[in-house]
């Protein structure tokens, strides 16, 4: 477990960078991929709610305080997102192949309306016809970064084992 | 053999042992959800005291700090992707190449034009100036030092904004104002020793006096209807601008009315002039200068002087 938490510790830390100085920059067809989100979201179907949810909140603080911006933000949408994540990965996402594809769907589409909602209710500016214009490329970009995210973060924590049922015939 | 006996059983399971469930499945129910609980607890404590603090106290310190522990690793990340950042754009402008060319072909017709007419105007100046013994002349280029730098964090959807890689460290304080070769980017709204924030022109905060220079009206610039436009407010209808007119910052107009910004910067040309019969002022739209969605190196311009504070 100290082994996943430092593996899991190092890969997002990376990930942070590289969303803050690379990625932040990236527009393609109007969407912003967000690679902190995907990353975090595989994580946390690897390794349940609470891992999820405690590394959401870690790197979300880490990510407000690289942006200047409002400090908890990114880290309460994260929480909440990585919480999710792992609880649909300890339940009924846990042996299906589609769980991550649909798990970066589902929640790419809560956080940007998530942080559009929360922007509003802090007073800051919230264009919603933009963000909302800019959902579905961001849903595809993220959707492309999966994969490669997926298989990365199952090679460094390994997913649990499950036993599959045997059939004994005729004794 | 008896027909009820029974010789084998189909589809019996194998006594296994159960399966590993994840870890946090051990805890109870409300261990977990306290935890979760307290972390949004958390969030929403420090986006209240965030929200609050303003750019002070010890929320700040703490951005400060975690801004100072990024910034290295994000320059290096900067560096290793700037390569591959180089060639998306180059591909990137293969698409728009014949329309840029043939727009930029137009453009430096247009500069040459102006350079002559600069020039006269240039000897003119000097002509008027030495008959009217003008006691201002332009300070900007003695009173201001350059510090040039490089932007680490880039504007999102949601603000216009723009972190870069030097602080108060470098003599960058609040509201010192950020340039680059085509213009005017914005004004600095946060710093630490090692980085600040930079709120451009375009965002909803940001004014700007400033002038024309071909008629010497004066407005306000601020941000436009679109993503990226500027518009010059606040010029009478007697105003004879023009489209094609550059209008540069005002500068220091009356002591009663400071400016954040020198003078003679440029900031962009008209493109449109409007003006309606109900309304008090012209209506004028700005094409800035400056690409403010691929800025890459800005210079910070620092002064000695005492500057009036931002509203």
């Amino acid at each position: 477990m100290p082994a996943d938490a430092a593996k899991a510790a190092g890969l997002l830390f990376l990930v942070v960078v590289v969303q803050l100085s690379v990625m932040a920059n990236v527009d393609i067809l109007g969407g912003h991929p967000n690679l902190l989100l995907v990353t975090l979201v595989c994580v946390s179907l690897l390794r349940g709610a609470v891992f999820g949810a405690v590394a959401g909140f870690s790197v979300g603080l880490l990510a407000d305080t690289g942006v200047f911006g409002t400090l908890g933000f990114t880290a309460l949408l994260l929480t909440l997102a990585g919480y999710w994540t792992g609880r649909y990965g300890e339940t009924t996402g846990r042996d299906r192949a589609h769980a991550p594809v649909l798990s970066i769907a589902v929640i790419t589409v809560l956080y940007q309306i998530s942080a559009l909602v929360l922007r509003y209710m802090l007073g800051e500016p919230a264009p919603a016809s933009h963000i909302l214009a800019a959902l579905a490329p961001t849903v595809l970009l993220n959707l492309i970064l999966t994969v490669p995210v997926y298989a990365l973060t199952r090679r460094l924590l390994r997913p649990q084992e499950w036993v599959t049922r045997e059939v004994r015939l005729l004794g | 053999m008896p027909r009820n006996r029974v010789t084998a059983v189909l589809g019996s399971s194998v006594p296994r042992p159960r399966p590993q469930p994840f870890p946090s499945r051990n805890r109870s129910t409300l261990r977990r959800r306290v935890i979760v609980g307290v972390l949004v607890l958390l969030s929403l404590v420090l986006i209240t005291v965030s929200f609050r603090a303003g750019s002070g106290g010890p929320v700040h310190s703490v951005e400060g700090a975690g801004a100072t522990v990024l910034r290295p690793f994000e320059v290096a990340a900067e560096r290793v992707a700037r390569p591959f950042r180089d060639v998306y754009g180059y591909f990137a402008s293969l698409v728009h190449v014949q329309r840029e060319n043939s727009r930029l072909k137009q453009q430096v017709n247009e500069l040459r034009q102006k350079e002559l007419l600069g020039q006269s105007a240039q000897q003119e100046n000097r002509d008027l100036r030495k008959q009217l013994k003008f006691v201002d002349s332009p300070r900007f280029p003695f009173d201001y030092t350059p510090v040039n730098t490089r932007i680490i964090s880039w504007a999102t959807e949601f603000e216009q904004q723009v972190g870069i890689a030097a602080g108060s460290d470098s003599g960058i304080k609040q509201d010192t104002p950020i340039v680059t070769n085509d213009g005017l980017v914005g004004r600095v709204t946060d710093v630490t020793g090692s980085a600040a924030q930079v709120t451009l022109l375009t965002d909803e905060n940001s004014a700007v006096t400033a002038l024309d220079q071909t008629t010497s009206a004066t407005g306000l610039v601020r941000h436009g209807q679109g993503q990226g436009s500027l518009v010059l407010d606040f010029v009478r209808k007697e105003a004879n601008v023009q489209e094609g007119d550059v209008i540069v910052t005002a500068g220091k107009q009356s002591k009663q009315y400071p400016s954040l910004f020198p003078g003679g910067i440029p900031i962009g040309v008209v493109t449109h002039v409007g003006q309606s019969d109900t309304a008090l002022y012209k209506q004028i739209q700005i094409d800035p200068y400056v690409d403010f969605s691929a800025l890459d190196a800005v210079t910070a311009l620092i002064t000695h002087k005492r500057t009036p504070k931002a509203p």
